[in-house]
């Protein structure tokens, strides 16, 4: 690219904020001390002090306020832009909720305030419980996991315990081939063997792969943890036979919620079979992603778990006859202990709870039903022209929320790869689909467009996927080289990982 | 729509869920309303809590109420960096990774440690993750832990620890420090790692670096969860032999939001960098040699590893991240130092205040910079209800979590609490104790009761 047709945001190079600091500037202001000002040493040994502050920016506000304005405009995001990425339902994220997350008597609240002194903190979680415990068809709900791959960690310490209880040792957790990466990771971490299941002709477990996998060591079956719908967007109709085969050999079953998305208020994880389920309160429940987190991962067991469940448990009281109280369970001697410190990621559970209020019974109902008609939409109008000829649907039925497109013929054909087309969208002004997940399609591109998106959007983004396909026929050189109009272009990771520099080095002050 | 899908209703969409599994029924939750009827609705919950508006705080354990200043709102709510998800496609995220980046600088700054990560869930779950990591690079299975390690974060690191398979042995305090002797002859061969907190639990600054001796004796790695707003007084824990130094993110530009979301941070020597849980975002040049971030080391990741990841996180922290780099960034260098110094006199004040009232003495007589622990000759419990009703959250009572200190009370200090209050609560405290012993003499007191933490027979206590 010559400099003649770079964009402005490229023109300017990124400057870190330590490069902007100069010695002697600053925002804060502190408040008095108000007390002797003892020198330190007097009050802490001299060899436990540090000799020189750590070198954090010398900056004054308003230049920290251009910083991270310049810099957040270097970033796409979900207000500004459709975003279909797969298994992650960018829906749109209602400000009222940020605006009840933030009140004093939320945002201000002391984790370790004594439990009748923060009742309504309480109710709230007490009542997100309930609701959940709706939603998935399961009458427990622990909210103390932090995301969703927490809560595998915990459902699979759950299982262990509850085998344990029973005086069992099981070491294998079976996954099918198209899991979340978590799913196995969250395996090992909980000292399991993961076992991979084949998916069948249809995207579902191969039944007999699974019957196998069992039969190989069925007292060693720990557990089967499952997405329904699974990544590539289907629902596994053999879900029944499936939990039975698990139950049958001993084993729980765990359900990801990554896709509860598709099926809320239509079917419920617990109706399926499944004993563990873990919610992202951050994809189906609007809290706003951040560019990373936070979320949070409650669970959802059944009667058989749920002695093991994290302490402490939100618990509602009657004492004598006096209106309810609600409380902080530790009392609960089959535990298996805290997964994180204090209560859980209480800011979430209020943005999530104003959600479940804001929709109400049918409102949830209805966001999955069009959330599975805009995905079903959208896999129609990419089926037809360039898009069905070089990126066709993976497996190719009615879909939940997602699907998955397979960009074999476009390689094949065009020779651009499933990266190519991605990287060409962000100069149309989309976030790509997920791309190359799940692992058993070639070329993935995973594609959730959500509830919250109109018709125009989807037209639009299938508008844009021909185009670029179109262009492509005539010079895929231009996907290949993609993209142009973003603050930067393709950047190469391998440096970033062969030679990683991960912090600002700071030999020298910044002049 | 239905025409380009090619069925008759939506409902056609749903028959590849069998009929059984099918809900067939609305759920049973409540209607949807209007947002300004949520909002009435989430207001009135709210207001039956005691915040720190409501009331004076002096609790930490752990998280703490600190001034975060008008800037971390206005920049962690834009659009921007609210709403993306995680930075995978790194042309258009270099808003967050570069926030990233910065993060990572600051942090390791603070820690004295070369290699940070972009941020963890919170801070007892990121001494679990330490575990794990240690697990991994030494291939052993034991842990010693000090006492002064948060309560969460040792029950956590049990929790995680019956999963990945490591003992869990507890080294216990002496002086409101770790007993140093008993860590020495605790720490073995087939230990891991040692884990050690400083400021601890009880508010003391420990001498890492000679509490340290034994890990590094023994080949185990030292970990040390730290409060970040000390480190700009404290001696870093890279410079004390740390390899590990991790800890709950909240002071740094987080509000207490009754406990979460915060953040973690976790950083290391470079010699663990292939070991890191979590995100970490590296500097890099694009294809027409333009700097550049992108999540570096992804090889190490749940994404691509599958099982043999580092560890399972995905989503973390990143918004809270960012919200911590901007209340450095507005502290400053000088501002951040001079933040350390304020909470070291303060606390020195209000420790000496406390302790010249009657019926309070200090646990402890070890180094503190914001938070402190005593003893009240008189129910703990009953005083802090007493100082609630005259406005004061007077601190955390130890008793639940130390059975051994049952009369003890943690006392935290931030920039926001005064002299004035620091006065008010000496008072609030003498006064509570003295009624208390006037209504309960020590004879009628009854012992005190590990299992519930309190002395029994407890006063039956009101809604």
């Amino acid at each position: 690219m010559s400099a003649l047709t770079e964009t402005p945001m490229q023109r300017e190079r990124a400057t870190t904020i330590y490069e902007k600091s100069k010695p002697g500037r600053r925002a804060a202001a502190l408040p008095e001390a108000e007390v002797p000002e003892a020198p330190l040493e007097e009050l802490i040994p001299a060899q436990l002090l540090r000799e020189e502050p750590p070198r954090l920016p010398e900056i004054a506000e308003p230049e920290i306020v251009r910083h991270y304005n310049r810099l957040s405009r270097r970033n796409f995001d979900l207000d500004s832009g459709f975003y279909p990425l797969g298994s992650c339902t960018m829906k749109h994220n209602p400000r009222l909720n940020e605006r009840v997350a933030a009140l004093p008597g939320h945002a201000r609240l002391h984790p370790a305030q004594d439990p009748l002194r923060a009742q309504g903190a309480l109710e709230l979680m007490w009542l997100l419980q309930g609701s959940l415990a709706e939603i998935c068809g399961l009458p427990h709900v622990s909210l103390q996991p932090s995301a969703g791959s927490h809560g595998e960690l915990a459902g699979l310490l759950l299982t262990r315990a509850y085998h344990a209880d029973r005086d069992e040792t099981r070491s294998r957790v079976l996954a099918p081939d198209t899991s979340h990466g978590t799913n196995p990771a969250s395996v090992t971490m909980a000292g399991y063997e993961v076992i991979k299941v084949a998916t069948n002709e249809r995207g579902g477990v191969e039944i007999d792969d699974l019957r196998a996998k069992i039969e190989e060591a069925p007292d060693q079956v720990a557990c089967l943890m499952l997405t329904n719908p699974n990544t590539l967007g289907l629902f596994d109709e053999n879900i029944e036979e499936i939990a039975a085969l698990i139950h049958a050999a001993g084993g729980t079953l765990y359900y990801d919620g990554a896709n509860l998305n598709a099926v809320m208020g239509q079917s419920r994880p617990g109706d399926m079979g499944f004993d563990i389920v873990h919610v992202n309160l951050h994809k189906s429940f609007s809290q706003p992603h951040g560019g990373g987190g936070p979320g949070a991962g409650p669970i959802a067991v059944s009667d058989r778990i749920e002695p093991f469940l994290p302490r402490p448990q939100v618990v509602r009281r009657e004492p004598n006859g006096r209106g309810p109280v609600f409380d902080l369970d530790h009392e609960r001697p089959k535990s298996i202990g805290r997964l994180r410190g204090f209560q859980g990621n209480f800011g979430v559970f209020v943005r999530s709870y104003a959600y479940i209020l804001s929709l109400g019974a049918d409102g949830l109902a209805e966001a999955s039903e069009t959330a599975v008609l805009n995905a079903n939409y959208l896999k129609a109008r990419l089926a037809e022209g360039r898009a069905g000829k070089y990126a066709p649907v993976a497996f190719d039925r009615h879909c939940m929320h997602e699907f998955v497109l397979s960009g074999k013929p476009m390689k094949r054909e065009l020779g651009l790869a499933t990266l190519d087309l991605a990287k060409r969208l962000l100069d149309f002004g989309f976030h790509p689909p997920t791309v190359y997940f799940p692992l058993l399609v070639d070329e993935a591109l995973m594609v959730e467009p959500t509830e919250t998106e109109t018709k125009e959007s989807l037209d639009a983004f299938a508008d844009a996927v021909e185009q670029i396909l179109a262009e492509a026929e005539s010079d895929p050189e231009i996907a290949k080289q993609a993209p142009y109009t973003t603050p930067v272009r393709r950047l190469d990771e391998v440096k970033a990982t062969r030679q990683p520099r991960v912090r600002q080095p700071l030999d020298v002050d910044a002049a | 729509m239905l025409a380009a899908i090619g069925v008759d209703s939506v409902e056609a969409l749903f028959e590849q869920i069998p009929e059984p599994l099918r809900l067939g029924r609305p759920l049973q939750l409540p209607d949807g309303m209007s947002e300004a009827e949520v909002y009435e609705r989430l207001a009135a919950l709210a207001a039956r809590n005691a915040d720190a508006e409501a009331e004076v705080c002096f609790v930490g354990a752990g998280m703490y109420d600190h001034y975060v200043p008008a800037i971390v709102d206005a920049i962690v709510s834009r659009s921007e960096f609210l709403t993306p998800y995680t930075p995978y496609q790194p042309e258009i995220s270099q808003g967050g990774l570069q926030v990233m980046f910065e993060f990572q600088t600051a942090m390791s700054e603070l820690t004295g440690l070369p290699v940070s990560n972009a941020g963890l869930y919170e801070g007892p779950s990121s001494v679990a993750s330490a575990g794990y990591l240690a697990i991994g690079a030494t291939k052993r299975r034991r842990f010693v832990v000090s006492r002064g390690l948060h309560p969460h974060s040792r029950e956590t690191l049990r929790t995680y620890s019956v999963g990945y398979g490591a003992e869990v042995v507890e080294v216990g305090l002496e002086g409101g420090l770790t007993d140093a002797a008993a860590l020495a002859a605790t720490v073995d061969d087939e230990t891991a790692a040692v884990f050690l907190q400083s400021p601890n639990f009880l508010g003391g600054v420990e001498d890492v670096e000679a509490l340290g001796a034994a890990a590094r004796q023994h080949g185990a790695l030292l970990v040390v969860a730290c409060d970040p707003m000390t480190l700009g007084i404290l001696k870093p824990p890279g410079e004390q032999g740390a390899d590990i130094a991790l800890g709950e993110g909240q002071p740094l530009g987080n509000r207490l939001d009754f406990g979460g979301p915060s953040f973690g941070f976790f950083c290391a020597t470079e010699e663990q960098i292939r070991r890191m849980p979590g995100r970490i975002a590296g500097e890099t040049e694009d294809v027409d040699g333009r700097r550049g971030f992108v999540l570096a080391l992804q090889t190490r990741e749940q994404h691509i590893r599958r099982e043999k990841a580092t560890n399972n996180i995905c989503t973390a922290q990143a918004l809270n991240a960012l919200g911590a780099m901007v209340h450095l960034a507005w502290l400053g260098r000088q501002g951040f130092r001079e933040l350390g110094e304020l909470l070291a006199r303060r606390t020195a004040y209000a420790r000496e205040r406390l302790a010249a009232v009657e019926g309070v003495e200090l646990l402890h007589d070890a180094p503190v910079v914001r938070e402190f622990a005593v003893r009240l000759d008189a129910p703990v419990d009953a005083v802090l209800e007493r100082c609630a009703e005259a406005g004061i959250a007077a601190g955390y009572a130890l008793g639940a979590d130390y059975p051994e200190y049952a009369d003890g009370l943690l006392v935290a200090l931030t920039e926001r609490r005064t002299r004035a209050q620091i006065d008010a609560l000496a008072e609030a405290l003498g006064t509570a104790v003295a009624a208390e012993r006037d209504a309960f003499p020590a004879a009628d007191r009854g012992d005190f009761d590990p299992d519930s933490g309190h002395n029994a027979p407890r006063r039956e206590r009101v809604a």
